[in-house]
């Protein structure tokens, strides 16, 4: 990865959640494995991008990756201080709680239920102002605030500054989200599905401004989306990563241009095929051999992809492949298919899969 | 549109299933009167599955409304709807009895909505819904559940387990091709779908419209798919019309409208639209905003975003045919190639 510093590292991440069964205390409670054993390193200034179904852990990544979500196994670290550690009181944390609290932020798909109806914007800017930079006056803040509405194109920014949610569009709004997450100095913004409640129209305009915004904050950002073609714009644009989830694990990860120009895993292929193009093109069967996604909660055994891969045979049934490398090291993908040398070509293909070299 | 000769210009087909004429859908506010659907002419060929494609509040859920006169109150719903049964019978919906248009919906027209987690009673199994809807018709039971069960394979979605399970047990996608084969089960002859896959995964849209144009082969349907989501519908609809500010801007064959889009707002949208191929550095955002439907500017709607706009943008557009299946609203759609097309890709 680059040269920068790590903000915040995971590190062999598990977060099963156990299902209530109902009103029999007698049953077995089942669990969902939302994120299995995941590893991931996010660098100062890096952006990376993870797609996926719902239901595939994806939004349970990016919040375990804040903060906001224990892991139930595994650890996660900001700037090398573990953060549940620093939570628990009399640790005495070389980074307090309140400043890693600080320095992870998110913004939502839905920027409505994050704003609070009954404040103007500008009382929801002051907020984070007053609590974390003390030191800057009423007429510093309120010059902050209207800079800031004003960079994001919320022109004239007095009026926006009165404003309340309700007379916002879904696209302002968002905008108020990612001002306010920005004011806190964060070096890492998880966005969940930050743009998929934007017309596709406005989708660019959006990306685009947090991509100018990371320059001048220098803060990283892990975007979290079911839409590859957002994930790549922001992903491609900074020059950052990929990464393809499937049921709790990642399948494959790697420099975002590598990965879609390269796609290793059937997964990603199918998401490839599922990202609808400006081309007229005659191919409409679905590459996977059935539609809907397996529920979580009993995920398939071995690659929890062969329910549905078009190309699984036995030998992906019986056990779950390994992360590795084919050509680029950091390109790494969870599938037989990249090692010539695995038993996976020697097994009988499932039934409606085939095996193609 | 002022003008009333623009009747559809690309209506070649003789055989058209729905005819709008001048059509109209008004709000009356405190801050004035809010048109939503601003003198609408279109032609719905039968057996052709259309797309229709707007941004938030172009008008477009509007226009889905009024195909069966269900634009909530206050709206006012003036014009011509004709709908022409295979029989050759011809019906204004808007003329309809409440008795009669409660058979036309469903019979003759169906609707899906995008949200199918609401549309369905979460005390009920999904079994019971679709008898109900036979029953509430006057239709025989037994063989209206053999074709919803075949409609639910065609869905890819196992009719015995789907039948009996309860809305909470079903996942989105599946609520959602459910939802599809309950429109389909009195055998309508228009399915017009309202953003029907806005809430589901990519992969699952995806999926739904490659199932839907299998579908309207096997029966023989005609269907109106309407989305904010340019580049999914071009992969199921036959032609495709551009809504801005609550008319129509361009209606054109889907190939023509990916390639050679005659309205600077069809080529601002498609160089907007985030994707796989085109170079990152040419996608880029629409400048300006939307108009105000209390305020929508004088002339073409258009003209204050657009690069090409002149004193004569002031005046409305006549909607006129460039090519035998595209017609275009713009005074200047013989420039057009001065706003260059980014999504081409280099094969």
């Amino acid at each position: 990865m680059s040269t920068h510093e790590t903000v915040v590292s995971l590190s062999g991440v598990d977060v099963h959640f156990d299902t209530e069964s109902g009103i029999n205390p007698f049953t077995d409670s089942e669990t969902v494995r939302a994120v299995d054993d995941v590893d991931l390193e996010i660098d100062e200034k890096d952006v990376i991008a993870i797609v996926g179904e719902s239901g595939s852990g994806k939004t349970t990544l990016g919040k375990t990756a804040v903060g906001l979500q224990k892991p139930t196994s595994g650890t996660v670290s900001y700037r090398g201080q573990d953060v549940w550690k620093a939570r628990k009181r009399f640790s005495n944390p070389e980074i307090p709680f309140s400043e890693i609290r600080r320095s992870l932020q998110i913004i939502h798909q839905d920027p409505e239920s994050s704003l609070n109806p009954h404040k103007s914007v500008r009382s929801s800017l002051e907020q984070p102002l007053k609590k974390w930079q003390k030191g800057l006056g009423p007429e510093d803040r309120e010059a902050r605030i209207l800079a800031m509405l004003q960079k994001v194109g919320m022109s004239p920014p007095h009026d926006y500054a009165e404003r309340y949610p309700h007379q916002l569009s879904g696209g302002e709004t968002q905008r108020v989200a990612l001002i306010r997450a920005l004011l806190m100095n964060p070096d890492l913004i998880l966005a969940d599905e930050a743009v998929s409640a934007l017309d596709v129209s406005l989708r660019v305009e959006m990306m685009d401004l947090m991509l100018d915004l990371q320059d001048s904050f220098n803060t990283s950002y892990l975007f979290i989306s079911h839409d590859l073609s957002n994930a790549r714009y922001v992903a491609e644009h900074a020059d950052g990563y990929l990464g393809v989830m499937y049921l709790g694990e990642l399948v494959e990860f790697g420099p975002a241009k590598e990965v879609l120009k390269n796609p290793q895993h059937p997964y990603t292929k199918v998401l490839r095929w599922a990202t609808p193009s400006l081309e007229i093109t005659d191919e409409t069967e679905p590459p996977v051999r059935k539609i809907d996604i397996p529920d979580p909660v009993n995920p398939p055994s071995g690659c929890r992809f062969h329910t549905r891969c078009p190309y699984a045979t036995g030998h992906c049934r019986e056990s779950a492949p390994e992360s590795r490398s084919a050509d680029v090291p950091e390109h790494r993908t969870a599938c037989y298919r990249i090692d010539e040398h695995s038993d996976y070509w020697d097994a009988e293909p499932l039934e409606g899969a085939h095996v193609d070299r | 549109m002022s003008n009333q000769e623009a009747l559809d210009p690309t209506a070649s087909s003789t055989d058209p299933i729905l005819e709008i004429r001048n059509l109209n859908v008004q709000f009356e506010m405190d801050r004035g009167t809010s048109r939503v659907i601003d003198d609408v002419d279109l032609d719905i060929h039968r057996g052709e599955i259309i797309g229709i494609v707007g941004e938030s509040g172009s008008g477009k859920s509007m226009l889905a409304s009024s195909l069966l006169d269900a634009v909530v109150e206050p709206g006012v719903t003036t014009g011509e709807i004709i709908y022409r049964s295979p029989d050759g019978e011809s019906i204004d919906v808007l003329d309809l009895s409440e008795e009669a248009l409660r058979k036309f919906r469903w019979e003759q027209i169906s609707m899906v909505f995008q949200g199918a987690l609401s549309s369905f009673n979460p005390t009920m199994a999904m079994r019971e819904h679709f008898e109900e809807t036979l029953e509430a018709h006057g239709y025989p039971v037994g063989s209206g559940m053999e074709r919803a069960a075949n409609l639910l394979s065609d869905l890819y979605l196992d009719p015995d387990r789907v039948l009996d399970s309860y809305p909470h047990e079903l996942s989105g996608g599946m609520k959602q091709r459910a939802l599809i084969a309950l429109a389909l089960v009195l055998e309508p002859e228009v399915l017009v779908m309202d953003e029907p896959t806005a809430a589901l995964d990519l992969l699952m849209q995806r999926s739904i419209v490659s199932l839907l144009a299998d579908i309207r082969d096997k029966y023989d349907l005609t269907m109106v798919f309407i989305t904010h989501d340019l580049p999914l519908v071009t992969k199921l609809a036959d032609r495709i019309g551009v809504l801005y500010a609550f008319e129509f801007v361009e209606l054109a064959d889907t190939e023509s409208i990916l390639r050679e889009p005659a309205h600077p707002y069809t080529r601002a949208l498609l160089n907007a639209t985030p994707n796989l191929d085109a170079p990152l550095e040419e996608m880029r955002p629409i400048e300006g905003s939307a108009p105000d439907p209390v305020n929508v500017p004088e002339g073409c709607s258009y003209h204050e975003r657009c690069p090409l706009a002149t004193d004569i943008c002031r005046d409305q557009p006549i909607f006129e045919q460039v090519t035998d299946t595209q017609a275009v609203a713009c005074h200047h759609w013989e420039d057009i190639d001065e706003i260059p097309l980014t999504t081409e890709v280099d094969q």
